[in-house]
């Protein structure tokens, strides 16, 4: 899972495909093969019409992620239990609508109502976490009983006028208009991603040398780097070129960066994953099976609330619910697509970034080609299929007996 | 030789809705011995197993640790007495490389935060003392063969240094090298003084590493025996119902009927 046992010498390049094949075999996709078809499908729509990497329409795009991404990293920690959670569109929609009501119908504070929404998130995944945790019921029935009920609520809610109109200088609807024009500072987060990186990877290395332990070469941990460093200041020159780096993509790549600590780093992210490894072997090992179940519907109804308030802040409305199984469906094929199996036990929270990238690409790419929808539908659908069909596939290889 | 009296079941009775799963069954074990448990498919061990092990409290009945009355109604009561259990099956996460199943549950941590060197020069060490050799501590367990998942499984319980093992058919997927690879270690463990009960379906397992053999039929006691000096029809003419024996334990030095 983490800093894997490596032969100290090997070439860095030999190394690095190593890697790749290795977790191929052992049922972990990979970003690899996502970045590089990321890279194609922006190099096609930059050919077919030279807007598309234009700074100004990669600026919108790393903004308009941030809504239906937030719900995606909620998805990867209940998928990595091996759960679904079908309720995220609906609480997103839900959490919205709360927060109009109360700041601009009843006149609370703009920061009250908000983490007020983003509470009920929180409390509506508990509630399903609940039922689903105690009572047994398959989160998959819970969180679609939770979509038809929250949708009907946000209705209830709406009722009169249909429409509410949020302040469209207030504090919601700064977090995707806001921008730090100021180029240092994307310059110096790109440049502090890469160091806090490289000073990580390092420091595992001297002490597992100084255990005795197989470690990375050094020229490897250094390719890494770079890698991560390219693509960072490649972005925050990017998005220089326009009005600086977005709050919103701030705020998601922070959030990001921290689940994925979070998960990976810690004794409860371990407990996830161990869930989706073996419900029966984690129990035995003493996890706190309901807990951690609950906790991780409680994750992703949190992230639902704050992703729905995002995309309401980018059109500084809030309106009946119309798509909000389409909100649903993009986020779940942007954690499956980024990585995140479908079984369990496999997938990071960047996955959902990556994922979400892919599929704003192409609705981006094809909205500038002005393909029609109903075409790109039937396109967001063949990559999703792709994805699961690689994610089984990667189940099924003949090294990974586990799931069968 | 055993030592003192480590654990003791007295009277313990389980229920399944209409089946009697256990029925007034004792049970003693020493350190450093190894008791076999037997039974046919149905007799019980399997519940048995989960009783002390906290996953299947029993109904009724008493457990003593060490002399003193004791509740294990979870699995962490048992833990934190000094049982270690060793599941058949589904004991290990798939998805999980060895060192993140070995420390599952009890993970060291600094600050909060998975301490993963530590740990897994940790693993490396359990490893290498019990001479269990597997290729990458870091590759999932789902890519390990069935006597090296056994193995991990194995060390794993010993991570916590308990008292008291509890192996559930150990060498049942196992091949014929594995298998006396893990009744070495079984060997060894009765010398560093631990109690070890095994549940096995294998007269031949039994004979090479259990002093006492405990029979259970249908939900009851069907008798206790010396290994040493009982025939092995005896046991298994007790095992499939041949003959009836008194439930009393035995006293030190005193064979089984």
């Amino acid at each position: 899972m983490t800093g894997r046992a490596l032969v100290p010498g090997r070439r860095h390049v030999k190394g690095v495909l190593d890697d790749i094949r290795r977790r191929l075999s052992e049922g972990e996709r990979g970003a690899l093969p996502v970045a590089l078809g990321l890279i194609v499908l922006w190099a096609v729509f930059e050919i077919l019409n030279d807007n598309f990497l234009s700074p100004r329409n990669l600026s919108n795009l790393s903004v308009d992620i941030v809504g239906t991404g937030l719900i995606a990293v909620g998805i990867v920690f209940v998928l990595l239990i091996g759960e679904i959670d079908l309720s995220v569109g609906s609480v997103g929609g839900l959490a919205a609508a709360v927060f109009a009501v109360l700041n601009v119908n009843q006149g609370l504070p703009e920061w009250l109502a908000l983490v007020m929404a983003v509470l009920l998130g929180s409390l509506i995944g508990a509630l399903h976490g609940f039922f689903f945790a105690r009572f047994g019921v398959p989160a998959v029935v819970v969180t679609l009983a939770g979509l038809l009920a929250w949708n009907g609520l946000t209705l209830y809610l709406l009722g009169q006028s249909g429409t509410i109109n949020l302040d469209s200088d207030g504090l919601v609807a700064k977090l995707t208009s806001y921008y730090f024009n100021d180029i240092a500072v994307a310059y110096s987060l790109a440049a502090l991603g890469p160091a806090v990186f490289f000073l990580a990877a390092y420091r595992d290395r001297r002490r597992r040398k100084a255990a005795a332990m197989p470690y990375r070469p050094l020229h490897e941990i250094v390719v890494r780097t770079a890698a991560i460093a390219v693509v960072a200041f490649a972005a925050a020159y990017v998005l220089n070129q326009f009005q600086g780096l977005p709050l919103a993509l701030l705020i998601f790549v922070v959030l990001v960066a921290a689940l994925d600590l979070l998960l990976r780093r810690t004794p409860y992210g371990r407990t996830v994953y161990a869930l989706g490894g073996g419900v029966e072997a984690a129990r035995r090992a003493g996890v706190r099976v309901t807990w951690v179940r609950i906790s991780v519907l409680m994750v992703s109804g949190t992230m639902a609330a704050l992703g729905g308030l995002f995309l309401a802040s980018r059109i500084t409305s809030v309106s009946q619910p119309s798509g909000t199984s389409i909100l649903l469906l993009n986020a779940l094929a942007a954690a499956v697509i980024g990585g995140t199996s479908l079984f369990g036990g496999h997938g990071r929270t960047w996955s959902a970034l990556l994922g979400i990238l892919v599929i704003q690409s192409l609705s981006s790419g094809m909205a500038l080609l002005s393909v029609e929808s109903a075409l790109q539908f039937m396109i967001t659908g063949g990559v999703l299929l792709a994805a699961v069909v690689l994610d089984s596939l990667a189940r099924r290889s003949p090294n990974s007996r586990g799931r069968t | 030789m055993p030592g003192p009296l480590l654990l003791a079941l007295r009277g313990v009775s389980k229920r399944f809705g209409a089946v009697q799963a256990l029925a007034d069954v004792d049970l003693e074990i020493h350190t450093g011995e190894v008791v076999a448990l037997l039974g046919d498919n149905g007799a019980g061990k399997s519940t048995l197993v989960k009783v002390i092990a906290g996953v299947g409290p029993a109904d009724q009945g008493v457990i003593e640790w060490q002399g003193h009355t004791v509740q294990v109604r979870r699995p962490h009561d048992a833990q934190s007495l000094g049982i270690a259990t060793v599941y058949q099956d589904l004991a290990l996460c798939e998805n999980l490389d060895v060192v993140g199943n070995v420390f599952l549950g009890r993970e060291v941590r600094r600050l909060g935060i998975l301490d993963e060197v530590e740990m897994e020069r940790r693993t490396r060490d359990l490893l290498k003392s019990l001479s269990i050799r597997i290729p990458d501590v870091r590759v999932p367990v789902a890519t390990l063969s069935g006597g090296q998942r056994q193995t991990v499984a194995i060390s794993r319980s010993l991570l916590g240094e308990p008292r008291m093992l509890l192996l559930d058919e150990p060498t049942a997927s196992l091949g014929v090298e594995q298998t006396a690879h893990v009744l070495d270690l079984v060997d060894r463990l009765r010398d560093h003084g631990l109690g070890v009960l095994l549940i096995s379906h294998n007269m031949g397992d039994v004979k090479a590493v259990a002093d006492q053999a405990a029979v259970l039929r249908l939900g009851h006691n069907n008798g206790f025996f010396d290994v040493m000096t009982t025939s092995q029809e005896q046991i298994i003419s007790s095992i499939t119902g041949a003959t009836s024996h008194a439930r009393r334990p035995p006293r030190p030095g005193e064979a089984g009927l």
